[in-house]
């Protein structure tokens, strides 16, 4: 494991890079998914359509494709995402504000794919509030919008709790594949760099990077595994 | 668009060469078949001929030396060099077998015995040595960059030191390592993909301000995406590219040094250079010496 | 989509007079805005010539043919190895979730007719055993498939161990994976089934091994039936993370060809499409196998044993559990 402690730094950076690119894909993939629930469920016989029509495309295709896109599709429409470029954001996640736009493509890639994901955790958070509840607030006279913001969606966040954790390790684990698509230093890339460019043993350091995945991944199951419980001895 | 049917023009010219190729070496195989040349028994050489089939490693996606094709077959010039060691084992070219080795796997299928040798833009050096041997070298490739056309601002790895200009090339390879070294700020000037179309594409989007890796690949972008980039300096590294075979087979090592030195005499290195990587190069190569250590 | 109005009065003539209106009108705006932000700026750069589609989509052009036989080729070893994948996953993930089963039923046992040293032993050795499975599913679990195949590519031949062909890497890489998300699939179907079941296999007189065989193990199945397809679409969305180790699947092809012929929008629309086509029939089948068995349950078991409330929205939702599809 020595090969792991010699390189610490690269892993340290790694994880925090990583760690980032999921915080802000995470905050992305709720924005997205919020939005696309909404429209599925909405009156608006369009926007449902549109609705579901993002969520069967991005639930079918591979990550891989969609990270293609954002990276070279954006381009190709003349586009850095620079919209991304937030003032006081990109001081603290410093790889938002440079100029190489993969780190902002990433986070666009795996905010639209999740996004997809996100919905339908919502849906089903929607799905397990009783029938009545909708009813009774039609009945009291709210609109579709104060429906679901005062009594819908409230009760919905609760159910969708579990799920959406899963949708966010999911993520987790997919931001590996950003490395692939132009960011340079995340978890996997860096580590799996120093086995094939710097010729470290292999084992030790794929140990180090499982690893550092799993910091993040397994607490957040745990947690998730406790929530559910709790739920199922409170049912 | 001009650039693609540029593209276009260029496969087709290569299948063309290649076939061309492909019927001058099966002339001199001819001549040379299995009957006519003849090893001492219990040699590499001997046991290769017997079996009529070599098994060479090379890479799929290295455009010039060793490319699947459209047609599924590889191209260029490391998958030529494989051919010239074939036919003097007088093995026709269609019996060799080519398995993709990209750069992590190159010592290991050696010493599992997979591959019979291994040509694959494979750079000699003493740490490789300790555990495979290298016949040649056959090419002495060297980095350089490629910048837009109009972009006079990088003139060398030296215009990378201040920290603001960015280059692409592509995961684990050499030029990677390479170009690291003169990086001011890895994390805000270093993109890799995986294939150098990608990084070309990043080129003409901005998103990049140079790519970087062996010139010749670089002449080829060039010539095919007419009047865009252009080369900045000179290469500004030196990698003797050898042939890969396994530790202690000296004998064998000085067959393929002999095949080598010998189609550097009879015009079949330059042919198969110029019908592959050397394309676009006006230049013909400086001829290496074979280092026999 | 009659339940959709359990959310909202059903429009009126005027709502949807409205709604039409803004269709119209936001319709158009699009429209506009594709034309400006996304056909001009394509079209400027040539990503809509012949050059570029001709060898996608006109069979007269000269590399139509190869073209096409390299992505069949490209997309029937994507298939084989998912193929592959999900069979040697649902035996594992069977397997694995019939063991941590077991290995809890024999954690509570006592041993009481042995002597006291080897019913010690039996019972360390057993929580041991559930220890290293319940290890191995989260481990597993937490960890992206991607590392799970370089690993499997890097660290076997480190280890000594060659499997040979590319392929069998990238199996067992996802098998890895999808071993314990069928597991844990599975063995949250067996154990929400209702307490009565495993009751009455005890009061028949079954060991654990037979209950889970004959009485949970197939109920289990038939209740995520339409979970475990939808990992098939996981599994073969998962299978283009094969072009990393340079496995040739259908992006690996990709990548190869548009070195050729330098049209990677074009060859990427294409082969994303295959996929979504694809991936949505998986999709659809499992709706279907989902709705068939709903009906089928509903028909024989009334009283639904703690079954969820009346969905507000859209039941169908549930036919693809967020959880383990998402879990990829």
């Amino acid at each position: 494991m020595s090969a792991v402690f010699d390189n610490l730094d690269v892993f340290l950076g790694g994880f925090w890079l990583t760690l980032q690119l999921c915080f802000l894909s995470a905050i992305g993939a709720l924005f997205v998914g919020t939005i696309v629930a909404v429209m599925r469920i909405s009156p608006v016989p369009p926007l449902r359509a549109i609705g579901t029509a993002y969520v069967t495309v991005f639930r079918n295709i591979p990550l891989t494709i969609v990270f293609f896109f954002s990276a070279f599709g954006l381009p190709a429409l003349g586009s850095n995402a620079d919209f991304l470029r937030i003032p006081v954001v990109d001081t603290i996640f410093s790889r938002m504000g440079i100029d190489l736009p993969y780190f902002r493509f990433a986070i666009i890639a795996l905010s639209l794919y999740t996004g997809a994901f996100v919905c339908e955790a919502l849906r089903s958070g929607i799905n397990a509030v009783p029938a009545g509840q909708a009813e009774a607030a039609r009945a009291i006279g709210l609109t579709f919008g104060q429906n679901l913001r005062h009594v819908v969606l409230p009760q919905a966040w609760k159910a969708a709790v579990v799920p959406l954790g899963s949708v966010i390790i999911a993520m987790i684990k997919n931001s590996a594949l950003a490395g692939f698509f132009g960011v340079v230093g995340d978890l996997s890339n860096s580590g799996y760099a120093l086995i094939t460019v710097n010729g470290e043993p292999t084992i030790p350091i794929m140990i180090g990077i499982s690893l550092g995945f799993l910091i993040m991944t397994v607490p957040l199951g745990v947690l998730l595994d406790r929530i559910e419980k709790r739920r199922a001895v409170a049912r | 668009m001009r650039t693609t049917r540029l593209a276009a023009t260029f496969g087709a010219l290569a299948m063309v060469l290649a076939a061309a190729a492909c019927g001058g070496d099966d002339d001199s195989s001819d001549e040379g078949g299995a009957g006519s040349v003849s090893f001492p028994a219990g040699t590499t050489m001997a046991k290769l001929n017997q079996a009529q089939k070599l098994r060479v490693g090379t890479k799929f996606d290295q455009p010039g030396f060793g490319l699947k094709g459209l047609s599924g077959k590889p191209e260029g010039f490391d998958v030529e060099i494989a051919k010239i060691v074939a036919d003097g084992l007088g093995i026709p070219e269609d019996k060799i077998e080519y398995t993709e080795t990209p750069s992590t796997v190159r010592e290991q299928v050696i010493q599992q015995d997979k591959v019979d040798i291994v040509v694959a833009t494979y750079t000699i050096n003493d740490k490789r040595k300790q555990v495979i041997d290298f016949a040649g070298p056959y090419y002495i490739a060297g980095q350089a960059i490629m910048v837009k056309k109009d972009d006079n601002s990088i003139t060398g790895p030296d215009s990378f030191k201040d920290g603001t200009k960015k280059v692409c090339t592509v995961t684990n390879s050499t030029p990677a390592a390479n170009i690291e070294q003169y990086l001011a700020n890895k994390d805000q000037q270093l993109v890799l993909f995986d294939i150098y179309q990608k990084c070309v594409d990043a080129l003409k989007g901005g998103q990049v301000d140079a790519v970087t890796t062996d010139n010749v690949i670089l002449t080829g972008f060039i010539a095919t995406n007419e009047d865009q980039f252009k080369l900045a300096g000179e290469t500004f590294t030196e990698e003797p590219y050898g042939i890969g075979l396994k530790k202690g087979d000296d004998k064998f090592r000085d067959f393929i040094n002999d095949q080598l030195e010998e189609s550097f005499q009879d015009g079949s290195y330059l042919e198969a250079w110029k019908s592959t990587a050397g394309k676009y190069d006006p230049n013909d190569p400086k001829i290496p010496t074979v280092d026999r250590y | 989509m009659s339940q959709q109005t359990i959310l909202y009065d059903a429009p009126g003539p005027r709502a949807r007079r409205i709604t039409l209106i803004g269709s119209i009108v936001a319709g158009a705006l699009i429209l506009v805005g594709a034309y400006f932000l996304v056909y001009r700026p394509l079209d400027k750069r040539g990503e809509f010539t012949m050059d570029k589609w001709g060898p996608l989509i006109d069979p007269n052009n000269e590399y139509f043919g190869q073209l096409w036989q390299r992505i069949a080729d490209g997309f029937q070893a994507t298939l084989t190895a998912a193929a592959l994948a999900v069979v040697a996953s649902l035996l594992c993930g069977t397997l694995l979730a019939m063991a941590r089963l077991q290995l809890k039923a024999m954690a509570r046992r006592r041993y009481v007719g042995l002597p006291t040293a080897a019913a010690l032993l039996l019972r360390a050795l057993t929580v041991a055993l559930d220890w290293i499975s319940r290890i191995f599913v989260e481990v597993f679990r937490g960890l992206p498939v991607v590392i799970t195949i370089v690993f499997v590519w890097l660290g076997l031949p480190a280890a000594g161990v060659d499997l040979g062909n590319l392929l069998w890497y990238l199996v067992l890489g996802l098998v890895l994976y999808n071993t314990v998300v069928i597991a844990e699939i599975l063995r949250s179907g067996m154990e929400g089934l209702p307490s009565g079941q495993r009751e009455a296999a005890d009061a028949v007189g079954l060991s654990t091994g037979q209950t889970i065989r004959m009485i949970l193990l197939p109920q289990a199945f038939r209740i995520m039936l339409p979970a475990l397809i939808s990992q098939l679409v996981v599994v073969l969305k998962d299978t283009s993370l094969g072009f990393i180790i340079g496995y040739e699947e259908i992006l690996r092809v990709t990548s190869q060809i548009v070195q050729f012929l330098n049209n990677q929008i074009q060859m990427y629309v294409v082969v994303g499409a295959i996929y979504i086509l694809v991936n949505y029939a998986l999709s659809k089948l499992a709706g279907y196998v989902q709705h068939r068995l709903a009906r089928g349950r509903r028909a024989r078991n009334l009283n639904g044993g703690g079954a969820a409330p009346e969905p507000a929205v859209a039941p169908e939702v549930a036919a693809v559990p967020a959880e383990p599809t998402d879990r990829a």
